[in-house]
């Protein structure tokens, strides 16, 4: 008896919770924006993601996390960087959250995980973080994905031409890490570097090499400068050995190479770095007042962030915007499977912090400048300052669109254009 | 190909072998001698690497003990995985002795806690030691030309670790004990000897080699979470491949270990991982108690 009391009662408490429940979701529908987002909490990219998501709460704060008179209330997962991770978690976002929007992820295979998720969706629209992957964007795009940052081939732009025509180098050697993020910004370099007449030799090692020695003895003895396309660990790994072995060409970055972990790391890599060039949509010093700004109001919000904000929180802030940007524009509205708020989105066109001028293509890819880089001494601290830039980059590097699709995707061998001897 | 270009890969691949040997020598006493499953090994090596650099980074910043800031670093990393592994074995693993699957839990388990704490200490970022300036820079080796002066070093250190354990193992009393408590754990204890005893001071031993490997490692390569399990697996292939408790055999399974991945690297790059299990497939199906393992 007693027990189906309890049975009874506890099933009225259900039904109650959850028309409870029904109701709150009712009411809140029209007068809050679920916004989600997934960055790498953990794994090898931890602290770019931590950076990334300073630059967002930057973002929702600048306008008081509410449009309209809709409040914006954010909910923040974690990936480790694996795509079936993101895309778990992009699944909880979607289907316990019920977010409206997702703003993620950070790197390249759980970009292109995403992107396959989107396309499954109806109403909902998810906007990248900081992925760069091309072929997100570049090859069976997807009409929900949107990607307000530049990627890994557009980030070299201009780079290849500057090393032969100004520098005159005629040969470089190749270290890079194995796998995608670095296929697309070889390309980026080669495109322009081996048709201006350079020729590049590869020494490509797995993701997480931590003894180069024997990649070090490879690199021939006419190449005129290393290219180093690592990031984090082993891009500080190949400097220290390459220092202690005495090596003395000078280092050509990627647009992950200079990053605070090697900046700040202090040792006798530094050497080699200063001076170093690179490519990428961000430089520490750049005299934009855009920039100059937002790198205040950061230092400022997080005294205990970077010293310049990462490339990470830069994307993240800038498709963060662009997002906040085309609400405003609908005025929060995101009825009809959020057609109006698509569009918007589509249609935008704003500066991003380094004050570039940012719009869409027809695939939802951004189409921003590039800034040359070099790394200085500014005042006992290394940082990167912009001495150049390409307008306007476009995913596919300036050219038809039908001519860049030919070249076929970035790999170990394409492109190539080996030394003849 | 050149000679000294090949020259140069086999000499890396020594001087890779010499911090495997390191590393895993201490995992080979604990492991191979005591018959205890210890899958914290490479917590231990981190563990050495990031209290080693929280000494090594004040002084090295200070002009006054700049050139010492080094030396004292790979005393305090020793120290604080010895003392590490005591706790460990006192606490956790001595009085399950012989119940291997819990060990194995147990110190997974602890490899977990450890990773985390230092995440939650000293935050995500790698670091890497700066060796001293006696031992930084190339030096100049006939045929090859320059090659880096810490990387010899690691030989050498090598060579002196497994010399010292071969002497304390064969020549000293407490060798005679270890290698009969191997044997028969009871009957030693029934000779009056304190077994627990001598656990303690084989795995404060261990632990202490793990904590050298954490220092000398950090220096010739940058240290981030994550290499501890990288180190526990080396550590594991390379005691498989020689034969537990063997201090030749592990000397044998580095130098192949090491000799492999850096040829395998300079060959084929993409592929060079598989060129380590190749080895330790070979070497299990031939002879599955490792190179010099004993049988039974």
């Amino acid at each position: 008896m007693l027990r189906k009391t309890l049975r009874i009662s506890t099933a009225i408490a259900l039904a109650t919770g959850a028309l409870a429940l029904s109701g709150m979701t009712a009411a809140n529908a029209q007068e809050t924006i679920k916004i989600g987002s997934i960055t790498t909490l953990e794994g090898p990219f931890a602290t770019g993601g931590q950076d990334a998501y300073r630059a967002m709460e930057m973002a929702f704060e600048e306008i008081d996390y509410t449009i309209n008179g809709k409040t914006i209330e954010w909910i923040r997962e974690s990936s480790n960087a694996q795509a079936d991770v993101a895309l778990a978690r992009a699944r909880k976002l979607i289907e316990q959250d019920n977010v409206d929007i997702i703003i993620g992820p950070l790197s390249g295979a759980e970009g292109i995980a995403l992107r396959d998720y989107s396309r499954t969706l109806e109403g909902k629209t998810i906007v990248n973080g900081s992925s760069g992957a091309a072929d997100t964007t570049l090859r069976d795009a997807s009409p929900n994905f949107f990607r307000f940052n530049t990627e890994g081939t557009q980030w070299m732009a201009g780079l290849g031409n500057h090393v032969y025509n100004d520098l005159g180098i005629q040969h470089v050697a190749l270290v890079a890490a194995d796998y995608a993020f670095p296929y697309a910004q070889v390309m980026g370099f080669m495109l322009d570097y081996c048709k201006a007449g350079g020729a590049v030799t590869k020494l490509w090692s797995p993701l997480n090499t931590t003894d180069f020695g024997s990649i070090i003895a490879n690199i021939p003895d006419d190449a005129g400068a290393v290219l180093l396309i690592q990031g984090g660990t082993d891009a500080l790994a190949f400097l220290t050995q390459y220092a202690e072995a005495g090596g003395e060409l000078p280092i050509i970055g990627g647009s992950i190479t200079a990053d605070q972990t090697l900046l700040s790391a202090r040792g006798p890599h530094q050497r080699l770095m200063e001076g170093m060039l690179a490519a990428g949509p961000i430089a520490d010093l750049n005299d934009d007042p855009m920039w100059v700004e937002w790198v205040a109001a950061y230092r400022e919000r997080f005294p205990d962030g970077f010293d310049s904000p990462s490339i990470h929180a830069f994307n993240y802030y800038t498709n963060t915007k662009a997002v906040l940007l085309a609400l405003e524009e609908v005025g929060g509205d995101l009825s009809n499977n959020q057609q109006a708020f698509q569009e918007a989105l589509a249609g935008i066109e704003f500066k991003n912090p380094m004050g570039a001028n940012v719009a869409l293509d027809d695939n939802r890819q951004a189409i921003s400048d590039i800034f040359l880089t070099r790394i200085v001494d500014d005042g006992g601290t290394l940082r990167t300052q912009a001495f150049g830039k390409a307008e306007g980059v476009t995913q596919t590097m300036g050219m038809d669109r039908d001519e860049f699709l030919a070249l076929g995707s970035p790999s170990r061998d394409n492109p190539d254009c080996p030394p003849t001897n | 190909m050149t000679l000294q270009y090949m020259i140069t890969v086999t000499l890396n691949g020594l001087t890779l072998a010499a911090l495997y040997f390191i590393v895993a020598s201490g995992f080979s006493l604990i492991f191979g001698l005591m018959r205890t499953v210890n899958m914290a090994h490479g917590s231990l090596y981190l563990i050495g690497a990031y209290v080693g650099f929280s000494v090594f980074d004040p002084l090295y910043a200070s002009s006054a003990t700049y050139d010492y800031a080094w030396y004292i670093a790979v005393v305090a990393g020793v120290a604080a995985a010895a003392v590490a592994g005591v706790i460990m074995q006192v606490v956790f693993l001595g009085w399950m002795q012989g119940q291997e699957l819990r060990q194995a839990l147990v110190t997974i388990g602890l490899s977990i806690i450890v990773a985390d704490q230092l995440l939650a200490i000293y935050g995500g970022n790698p670091f890497q030691f700066f060796a001293p300036d006696l031992l930084f820079g190339p030096t100049l080796v006939p045929v090859i030309g320059r090659y880096s002066t810490f990387r010899l070093f690691q030989i050498g250190l090598a060579l002196a670790v497994g010399i010292g354990l071969w002497v304390l193992l064969n020549k000293t009393r407490l060798g005679i004990m270890v290698r009969a408590g191997v044997d028969d754990r009871q009957m030693l204890a029934a000779c009056g000897i304190n077994v627990p005893l001598v656990s303690v001071a084989v795995f404060a031993l261990g632990a202490g080699l793990a904590g050298l490997g954490g220092v000398i490692g950090a220096t010739a390569q940058p240290v981030a979470l994550g290499v501890d399990v990288k180190f526990l697996l080396t550590s594991l292939v390379v005691v498989i491949v020689g034969g537990m408790g063997s201090i030749g055999g592990t000397a044998i399974g580095a130098i192949l270990i090491g000799v492999a991945e850096q040829w395998g690297q300079a060959l084929f790059p993409t592929y060079s991982v598989i060129l380590t299990f190749a080895i330790m497939v070979a070497v299990l199906a031939i002879r599955p108690q490792g190179i010099l393992g004993r049988t039974g």
